[in-house]
């Protein structure tokens, strides 16, 4: 593979890189298209990107020019229009639904701008959830992990809480330590701090370094905040759909 | 994974009040009604006391004579000639009673005339029965044969005659006849036609008994078969005896049909359901009509409950909207739409159970209610183990009726669009 054609610029200084760095998920010549009746809409023009393993990379790009959109399809939510997602050496295409959850369950881990904790569900049981859907792990494992997740995010007092009796901070530590429950290979972060003030995105922000740097996660965080962005070791730049930068 | 769902399940009722009211009280009221009407037929058509065994017994009430020239049909229940000579002589039952319909018979009290039903019956009778004695015995077969003036009572006319239900060894007036009373039985529903009485003498005491050679009389028979495998040997060999049965009035009665039927089949054997789906004319009724009966029963249930369970399908439908969002993140973190379906039907069914036994306790309230009021005479109608296992299946049926649908609905949803709060489908 030729990861200088693969992968996008990267403003931050770039790491000594041993040779065998592994690639997370690949993407070749993906395009995404919404059709209506009347309008056609490109979300993403050829792109071509590869994640490596313990990167932490960062998407920047104005509202509406797919920075979500690559998101979903790096997460295998969404199928593209064209062009080939590849994971574990297969593409996409050839995983089953089945797999395909299966995959996001093992592999994946999701934060969302608006946290999407479940309002029903005390805190430990939201970081359980994507155990929840892995066989062979039984309910004192889950609570094992979940409250290993919880110590991590610095939460572990908060475990019997529900997500309307924490801040916004605290939630999307939660939201993040549910990410990390599952010790995925890859966290996906569509705006992390999007929804906080400055003191606690920076605490957050802070939190996703330390992962990266200190377990190893590969990181892929959609921003808005160039200041955080530059905080990591690689920043791709969207314009309508296509990297610019 | 259950635990989980049952949960979560919990946290959705409790949170949406309003939607948790309309939904089990549609549920518990339908419910309400089908075992209501449940507990009612199966106190009619159950194994209750003393038509305990009932899945031993086949009950003969009616021949039918279809007379010559087109000049009709008569029904009547069968002679004791006709018991004697056919009946009693079949090989497969282990015994074979009788009992004539109700007489009405008037008591004297010092308080006044007490009006009372009056049924004839041999001794075999009360050994098929399972009557439940208060006090004394049956009457057998040799004080039936001996035309010994003894009798049963029920509590009611012990406690309305003598004002006590020790009364045996005592002599009752009934008709001007004088009986010594036998033994006391607790009182049984009307409903129960082959059992049912306030006093029970021997047959041979029956003013209306005769003994020639004819088919139609008084009494309606009642077969015990040693085993409940051994039912359709002995209603294929009443049948089969039906054939020889000798018409004493060729030049009247053209021929004869008489069919041994389970408890169930005595009632629907006279519905003509066959007949009126078929069109056919035959008066034979040679179809019990049970598979028939079922079957509309079935389907009038299933009807009475596809409202209550579209009007959830509707209200869970239109709340996929408020539930995208976790729907979208069970998905993000691996859920299968399988997963999800089992996770919303368990939801479903929690709600119907729970509506389920409200059901089952508006349905007690309402029996009780109409034990109150006497509908029947000495019914006492009530939620058996049977009727609650009805309720059981009936609840996981609409359960599953009304859930089955949003389930699937749900688990289509794309992730992204639930994610963005959306209720687009795939």
């Amino acid at each position: 593979m030729n990861s200088s054609t693969a992968s996008a610029t990267s403003t931050a200084a770039p790491l000594a890189r041993p040779a065998t760095w592994q690639p997370v998920i690949e993407l070749r010549g993906i395009e995404k298209v919404y059709q209506t009746k009347t309008i056609e809409t490109v979300a993403l023009n050829h792109v071509n990107l590869i994640i490596h393993k313990g990167e932490f990379v960062s998407v920047m790009g104005p509202s509406g020019c797919g920075k979500s959109t690559l998101l979903s399809i790096m997460g295998l939510l969404d199928e593209p229009t064209a062009g080939v997602v590849e994971i574990e050496g297969r593409a996409m295409q050839s995983y089953s639904d089945r797999e395909l959850a299966a995959l996001r369950n093992h592999k994946i881990g999701f934060v969302f701008q608006s946290y999407h904790l479940i309002n029903d569900l005390s805190v430990l049981d939201n970081v359980e959830l994507p155990l929840l859907y892995r066989p062979g792990v039984n309910g004192r494992q889950r609570r094992e992990l979940a409250h290993t997740a919880l110590d991590k995010v610095g939460l572990s007092s908060r475990t019997t809480h529900f997500p309307s009796q924490l801040s916004g901070g605290q939630r999307q530590r939660v939201a993040i330590a549910r990410a990390l429950a599952g010790r995925p290979e890859l966290i996906l972060a569509d705006e992390p701090t999007g929804n906080l003030d400055s003191v606690m995105g920076e605490e957050i922000m802070e939190l996703l370094l330390t992962l990266n740097r200190e377990e190893g996660t590969t990181i892929v965080m959609v921003t808005h905040d160039e200041h955080m962005a530059r905080r990591t070791e690689r920043l791709i730049r969207f314009f309508d759909g296509s990297q610019v930068s | 994974m259950l635990l989980s769902y049952l949960k979560i399940a919990w946290k959705v009722l409790l949170r949406r009040k309003f939607f948790t009211f309309i939904s089990l009280f549609g549920i518990s009221f339908t419910l309400m009604i089908l075992l209501v009407v449940m507990a009612l037929a199966d106190h009619v058509v159950g194994p209750n006391m003393p038509e305990k065994r009932l899945n031993r017994m086949l009950f003969v009430n009616t021949i039918r004579q279809q007379m010559v020239d087109d000049h009709g049909w008569m029904n009547n229940p069968a002679s004791i000639h006709f018991v004697d000579r056919y009946v009693r002589r079949m090989k497969t039952p282990e015994k074979v009673g009788v009992m004539s319909n109700i007489y009405n018979a008037t008591a004297f009290t010092p308080g006044g005339l007490l009006p009372l039903d009056l049924r004839y019956t041999d001794g075999n009778f009360w050994q098929i029965m399972d009557f439940e004695f208060l006090g004394g015995r049956a009457f057998t077969g040799a004080e039936v044969d001996q035309v010994q003036h003894v009798c049963i009572v029920n509590e009611a006319t012990a406690r309305s005659y003598f004002g006590t239900t020790q009364v045996v060894g005592r002599t009752i007036e009934i008709d001007l006849k004088r009986y010594q009373i036998a033994g006391v039985v607790r009182n049984v529903s009307a409903v129960h036609i082959a059992s049912y009485s306030d006093v029970w003498v021997p047959y041979t005491l029956s003013p209306s008994l005769t003994r020639d050679n004819r088919i139609g009389g008084e009494f309606m028979v009642v077969l015990l078969a040693p085993s409940t495998a051994e039912m359709p040997a002995m209603r294929e060999e009443y049948r089969q005896m039906m054939r020889r049965v000798e018409i004493p009035n060729p030049r009247e009665v053209r021929a004869l049909f008489s069919y041994a039927d389970p408890m169930l089949a005595t009632f629907t054997r006279a519905l003509h359901i066959t007949r009126a789906v078929s069109g056919s004319d035959s008066q034979t009724l040679d179809d019990d009509n049970v598979g028939a009966f079922y079957l509309i029963c079935t389907v009038l249930g299933l009807l009475f409950m596809l409202l209550p369970a579209l009007n959830l399908v509707n209200l869970n439908v239109t709340r996929i909207l408020e539930r995208s969002s976790e729907i979208g993140v069970r998905k993000a973190f691996g859920a299968t739409s399988r997963n999800l379906v089992g996770q919303f039907l368990v939801e479903n069914v929690v709600l119907a159970v729970v509506g389920g036994l409200l059901g089952l306790a508006l349905a007690a309230g309402a029996l009780a209610l109409l034990n109150d009021v006497h509908v029947v005479a000495y019914a006492q109608f009530s939620l058996s183990w049977r009727v609650f296992a009805w309720g059981l299946l009936l609840t996981l049926v609409f359960g599953l009726m009304s859930g089955v649908y949003p389930a699937w609905k749900m688990s289509r949803l794309n992730p992204v669009v639930a994610l963005r709060g959306s209720g687009e489908q795939k």
